[in-house]
């Protein structure tokens, strides 16, 4: 406890640091998994090309994807934008299929009923898929938000400074009070995190709640995969 | 006027849905398409608002050809009534009822005075405005389509098997309900169900289809009982059987009218 009151400081700015390398990365992986997934739920003959390649992305082992990163994008190792574009990458292999799956759930006789009243394509997929993928979505997210936090810390071991810093510093130098901090700010963030969604998505999608049991039960299975992979 | 000329519809996988239909559909009365599944009745209903286009033949409204009509803005100007409501899961019921009209560019605090009319209209009560359809009966849900369908104002009604999935009761109300709006607001009503006493309560001509997509008889349903095209007809509606074969009998001199089991039904007031 005496190493984490002296060292306050220095642990509430590798904080800072995480969530600028994680939040970019989880927003990015979001953002671009959604289309994947409606393409690969639109488009039948494109899924299993479209998810497998992005589940293999996940079979990269990520201190080789970092160091294999910087040639391709002629970035310097140590920039954090880096490991910003490898925790992306990761991040839509989490979500991706989360993501088809979100937009086959929406039921096909409410898209249906959606074009015969007469809902143009685009304005279909803004006002009625979308915002019907929403709570599976939402799971898919929460697992995104739990991984990248966690995996941001491998980033120490090349040098980006993040609360991974306390693992490997703290290993050097045999300071386990550091290690253990470092261990539970991780994981207080990604639960904090984790919560902000919850009461996001409550906020956006309050019809959402008679559902938020099978939510749940998706989230957890796929914690799960996540875990086992 | 709806007309249908010699239209034909085979899906890529060989069924041929509707064959050959010709058919005119009087403005401002109810038309009901009637036939068991693999009919081709709903393929016939979607086929006014472009859901599906014909392989062959053509739809007109009003005289002009619907594929000459943008999907969308043809789909617009219809109102569209399905089985299980069809409604916005994650919309209030008033958002639910203003779709169209604010779909179509209207504000939405206009779209959204016009919606609670328009729950009057269907009879409920203005303090579901701010319910999600899930925390409503199937009844309530299926009225709410319909104020839905009712929205624009539109001069052609598609009903695609409204009242399939209520209770009887609850589906009793609603024909009646129907029966109510169409004698205040003649709307040219298509209506498609499996139900022939719901045809012949409904509709002013009954199109009664076959498997294949054929129209077997298209008529009024006193035509349709007094002179059935064919067996197939005749066997539908259940003319030679049952509560439809009825005949007279004579207790206490007075006249008794019974079914074909010999209960009584009513009597000849006469």
């Amino acid at each position: 406890m005496n190493w984490l009151w002296s060292n306050l400081d220095l642990v509430g700015e590798l904080m800072l640091t995480h969530l600028a390398l994680s939040v970019p990365a989880i927003i990015l992986s979001f953002v671009i998994s959604v289309p994947i997934g409606w393409l690969a739920h639109r488009y039948r003959w494109s899924r299993g090309v479209l998810l497998g390649l992005c589940a293999l992305l996940y079979a990269i082992p990520s201190l080789a994807l970092f160091i294999a990163l910087p040639p391709i994008t002629g970035l310097p190792l140590r920039s954090p934008l880096n490991l910003v574009i490898a925790l992306t990458l990761y991040g839509i292999a989490v979500i991706v299929r989360t993501s088809a799956d979100a937009f086959d759930a929406v039921e096909r006789d409410i898209r249906q009923s959606a074009t015969a009243v007469g809902y143009s394509a685009v304005g279909r997929f803004w006002g009625v898929e979308l915002p019907l993928a929403g709570p599976v979505l939402l799971s898919g997210l929460r697992v995104v938000i739990v991984s990248t936090v966690s995996l941001a810390t491998v980033g120490a071991v090349i040098g980006v400074p993040s609360l991974g810093t306390l693992f490997t510093n703290g290993f050097q130098r045999n300071i386990q009070a550091e290690i253990i901090t470092g261990i539970v700010a991780t994981m207080v963030l990604a639960l904090v995190l984790d919560w902000l969604c919850v009461m996001a998505g409550r906020l956006l999608m309050p019809w959402s709640r008679p559902n938020t049991a099978t939510a749940r039960a998706v989230s957890t299975t796929l914690v799960k995969q996540a875990d086992a992979a | 006027m709806i007309e249908f000329r010699s239209v034909t519809k085979q899906f890529p996988d060989g069924t041929v849905a509707v064959a050959g239909v010709d058919i005119v559909i009087p403005p401002r009365k109810t038309t009901v398409f009637v036939g068991s599944s693999g009919s081709g009745k709903t393929t016939l209903l979607r086929m006014i608002n472009r859901m599906v286009d014909p392989t062959s033949g053509q739809v007109l409204i009003d005289g002009t050809d619907v594929a000459t009509r943008e999907p969308v803005a043809l789909r617009r100007s219809i109102g569209y009534v399905m089985q299980n409501s069809g409604l916005l899961p994650h919309r209030k019921v008033i958002d639910n009822v203003a779709t169209v009209p604010m779909l179509r560019g209207q504000k939405r605090r206009d779209a959204h005075a016009h919606a609670l009319e328009l729950l009057d209209t269907v009879g409920l009560d203005r303090s579901l405005a701010d319910k999600y359809p899930s925390q409503l009966s199937g009844g309530q849900q299926q009225r709410v389509g319909v104020a839905r369908g009712l929205a624009v104002d539109p001069n052609i009604l598609l009903m695609d098997e409204p009242f399939g999935a209520v209770d009887p009761i609850v589906r009793a109300e609603l024909q009646q309900e129907l029966l109510r709006l169409q004698g205040d607001l003649g709307k040219t009503v298509v209506f498609v169900t499996h139900d022939i006493d719901e045809a012949f309560l409904l509709g002013d001509q009954v199109v009664i289809m076959q498997q294949g997509g054929q129209i077997s008889q298209a008529a009024s349903p006193a035509e349709i009982l007094a002179n059935p095209a064919d067996d197939f007809v005749a066997n539908f509606v259940g003319a030679d059987r049952g509560k439809r074969a009825l005949h007279v009998t004579e207790l206490g001199g007075r006249r008794l009218v019974v079914d074909a089991d010999g209960r009584p039904a009513g009597v000849l007031a006469s």
